[in-house]
C-alpha cells in the first residue's frame, strides 16, 4: 500500500471515513517513508508511537460507530519550534537541545483533539531565523528537488519551515504546521511546489510557539493542496485566551466555502511588486496567474503599493529587535544548556551558554536587534522603522478601496543552491515579495504555478484583506484548478 | 554612520553574547553592510507617522483576577540544568 503516502489530508480522512484503508495502515505507511528518508534531514525527532496511537484512536472511533473527528486518521508533520509535552523541542538550536516541554502548544493541541497524529518534529532555521534551512544546528534540510537527470547539486528547500516543505514534497507527511514571521511557509511553498497559507495576524495562537519575533509571527498550515490547507487551518485556529495577540473571532468554515468562482472579485496587481532582476520566467508566471484569474472571473486592476521597498529594512530593524528581546530568556537557568566554567560567575555564564549556544545567523540578529533598540539609536531605527511599517499597512488599506485580493510571485527565484547565498543581506532580500503581507498582518498564501527551465517549481502568491482567508483560499484554489500542478520529485533519497 | 570592532564588544556585552576578538573582527563588516542597508529608511518621510502598535485592531482583555495556576513546582524544574531544594541555582551573585 505504499500509494497511500500520495495521498492527501482530505483524501486520507475520507478513506478512513469510509472503511477504504484503516487510519493504522496510512500511519505504517507514512512512518516507513520517514524512516526511509534519513537523506533529507527533514525531521529532528520522529515520534511513530504517536502516530500510530491517534490512529488506533481513530480506527476504535470508526469500529464504534462514533463520528469521526475532523483529522481522525491524519498522521502530520510538526515544526519543531511548537512546544509538544514530552516531546524534545529545540527550535533547531543547540541552547534548547534535550529540551522537553511540561507543556502543550495551543496549536498542536488543538490539531491532536481534531484527531490527528505527529509523525515527527520537523527541522527548521535556527529560531525560524532563515530563507534556507541553512542555520539549524541539526544540519541542513535537503530539498527533494533536483535540477535535472544526474544532476546531485543540494538544493534548498526554503526556510524557516524547510522541513516542513520537504517532507510535504517528498510525500513524508500529507500535511505540517509551519510558521511565518516574514515568509517562512509562502517562500518554502513556493520552493518545493506545494501550498502553504499564513493566516491573518492572531488566528492561530502563538501560545507555546517559540517565539522570535511577536508582532509577526504566525502559525499556518502548509499542503500539497489548497483544501487540505483549508481543512488544516480550521483545526488550528481559533480564539485562547492565554495569547494576548489572539483575536476573538469565530473560526469560519473555510473547507466548505471553497469556490473557485472568482466573479466579482477584483485583484490588483501591484506595480512596485515588478522588481529589476527579476528572472524572466517568474514575471512569465506572474503573467499566466493573471490570466488564469480572469479565467475565473475576477477582474484585474492595477494598483500602487508605493512603500513595498522599505518593507525589507524595516522588518530587518523589527523582526532583530523583537528577537534580541525575546531571546534574552535563554539564560542558561531556567532550561536548555548551560555553559559554566570553573570560576565563572553569573554574568559570565550567561555570556558563555548564550555564545555556545546560538548560531552565527541568531547571534548576528540578535546583536543587530541590541543595536538598534540601544540608547541614541532606538529612534533613527526602531521608531522610524515602526514608521514606516505603519505607512507600508495603509498603502494595503489604501489598495483594498480598488480591489479584494492581491497577486504577486512568491519568490524572486526558484530553490538556490545550499551554500550559494553566503552573504546574509543577500539572503535576506530572498524574502522581498512576503514580507510586506507580514508587515500588515495580512492573510496570504503561496500555491505552486509551474516549473522553471530547470524543473523546479515556482509560486504564486495571493495576498488578501484582514480576515479574508477564504478569499485567498478560493484565489488559490482557482489558481491550483488551472496549473493543474502534478510535477513532483523523484525519490533520490 | 560605522560600526567598528569594539561597538560590536559592546554590543554584544549588552546581549550577553561572548565573543572573541576574532569574531568582532569578523562582524563589524557585516553588521556594517546590513545597518547601511537599513539606513535608505531614513528617506522615508515620517512626518505626522504614528508609530505602529498593533497591526490588527484588537482590544486588550481583562480577566478576573484570581489564581488560575499554579503548584507546578516539578513540571517548572523539569528542564532546569541545575536546580536544588526545589529552587533554581545559579553561581554565587552576592559575595
Amino acid at each position: 500500500m505504499s500509494t497511500l503516502t500520495d495521498l492527501g489530508v482530505a483524501a486520507i480522512r475520507n478513506g478512513v471515513r469510509d472503511g477504504e484503508f484503516s487510519a493504522r495502515e496510512v500511519a505504517e505507511a507514512f512512518n516507513t517513508a520517514v524512516a526511509g528518508a534519513d537523506a533529507l534531514n527533514a525531521f529532528i525527532v520522529k515520534t511513530p508511537e504517536h502516530a500510530l496511537a491517534a490512529a488506533d484512536a481513530a480506527d476504535k472511533a470508526r469500529a464504534a460507530g462514533e463520528t469521526l473527528k475532523p483529522l481522525a486518521g491524519v498522521p502530520i508533520g510538526m515544526k519543531d519550534l511548537f512546544a509538544t509535552k514530552g516531546v524534545q523541542t529545540t527550535a533547531a538550536s543547540h541552547i534548547l537541545e534535550g529540551f522537553k516541554p511540561e507543556y502543550e502548544s495551543t496549536v498542536s493541541h488543538k490539531l491532536w483533539d481534531a484527531g490527528a497524529g505527529m509523525l515527527g518534529k520537523l527541522n527548521l532555521d535556527q529560531f525560524a531565523m532563515g530563507s534556507s534551512n541553512e542555520t539549524s544546528y541539526f544540519g541542513n534540510v535537503i530539498s527533494p528537488w533536483r535540477r535535472g537527470e544526474g544532476d546531485n547539486t543540494p538544493l534548498a528547500p526554503g526556510g524557516s519551515s524547510g522541513g516542513s516543505s520537504a517532507a510535504i514534497a517528498a510525500r513524508l507527511c500529507p500535511a505540517a504546521t509551519g510558521t511565518d514571521t516574514g515568509g517562512s511557509i509562502r517562500q518554502p511553498a513556493a520552493f518545493t511546489g506545494i501550498s502553504g497559507i499564513k493566516p491573518t495576524y492572531g488566528r492561530c495562537s502563538r501560545w507555546g510557539v517559540v517565539a522570535f519575533a511577536s508582532s509577526l509571527d504566525q502559525a499556518g498550515p502548509m499542503a500539497r493542496d489548497v483544501r487540505d490547507c483549508a481543512i488544516m487551518l480550521e483545526a488550528m485556529a481559533g480564539f485562547d485566551v492565554k495569547d494576548s495577540t489572539s483575536l476573538d473571532m469565530p473560526v469560519p468554515h473555510w473547507e466548505a466555502g471553497l469556490s473557485a468562482d472568482l466573479r466579482g472579485k477584483r485583484v490588483g496587481i501591484p506595480a512596485e511588486y515588478r522588481m529589476d532582476g527579476t528572472p524572466a520566467e517568474i514575471e512569465a508566471l506572474w503573467q499566466q496567474g493573471i490570466a488564469w484569474l480572469k479565467d475565473a472571473g475576477a477582474e484585474i486592476v492595477e494598483v500602487s503599493l508605493p512603500h513595498t521597498k522599505y518593507a525589507l529594512p524595516a522588518y530587518y530593524i523589527i523582526a532583530p529587535a523583537e528577537a534580541s528581546s525575546n531571546l534574552a530568556r535563554y539564560d542558561g537557568v531556567r532550561y536548555g544548556l548551560r555553559e559554566l566554567a570553573e570560576g565563572q560567575n553569573l554574568q559570565e555564564m550567561y555570556a558563555a551558554t548564550r555564545a555556545a549556544g546560538f548560531g552565527d545567523e541568531v547571534k548576528r540578529r540578535i546583536l543587530i536587534g541590541t543595536y538598534v533598540l540601544s540608547a541614541g539609536f532606538y529612534d533613527a531605527y526602531y521608531t522610524q522603522a515602526q514608521k514606516v511599517r505603519t505607512l507600508i499597512a495603509r498603502d494595503f488599506d489604501n489598495a483594498w478601496s480598488q480591489c479584494d485580493l492581491l497577486l504577486t510571485p512568491t519568490a524572486p527565484s526558484a530553490a538556490f543552491e545550499l551554500g550559494e547565498k553566503v552573504d546574509p543581506l543577500a539572503m535576506y532580500l530572498n524574502d522581498v515579495f512576503t514580507v510586506p503581507a507580514s508587515l500588515a498582518g495580512v492573510p496570504a498564501m503561496s500555491v505552486p504555478g509551474g516549473l522553471d527551465a530547470g524543473g523546479l517549481p515556482l509560486g504564486l502568491q495571493i495576498i488578501g484583506k484582514p480576515f479574508d482567508e477564504q478569499g485567498v483560499l478560493n484565489a488559490g484554489l482557482a489558481l491550483e484548478q488551472r496549473a493543474g500542478f502534478t510535477a513532483r520529485p523523484n525519490a533520490w533519497w | 554612520m560605522s560600526v567598528d570592532t569594539a561597538t560590536v564588544k559592546k554590543v554584544a556585552s549588552l546581549a550577553r553574547i561572548a565573543i572573541s576578538d576574532a569574531d568582532a573582527e569578523r562582524l563589524a563588516p557585516e553588521l556594517n553592510n546590513i545597518l547601511g542597508w537599513i539606513e535608505q529608511l531614513g528617506e522615508v518621510d515620517t512626518k505626522d507617522v504614528a508609530p505602529m502598535t498593533a497591526v490588527i485592531p484588537n482590544t486588550l482583555r481583562l480577566r478576573a483576577d484570581v489564581i488560575t495556576d499554579g503548584n507546578q513546582r516539578e513540571a517548572v524544574l523539569a528542564n532546569a540544568p541545575q536546580g536544588e531544594f526545589g529552587f533554581f541555582t545559579v553561581p554565587k551573585v552576592v559575595e
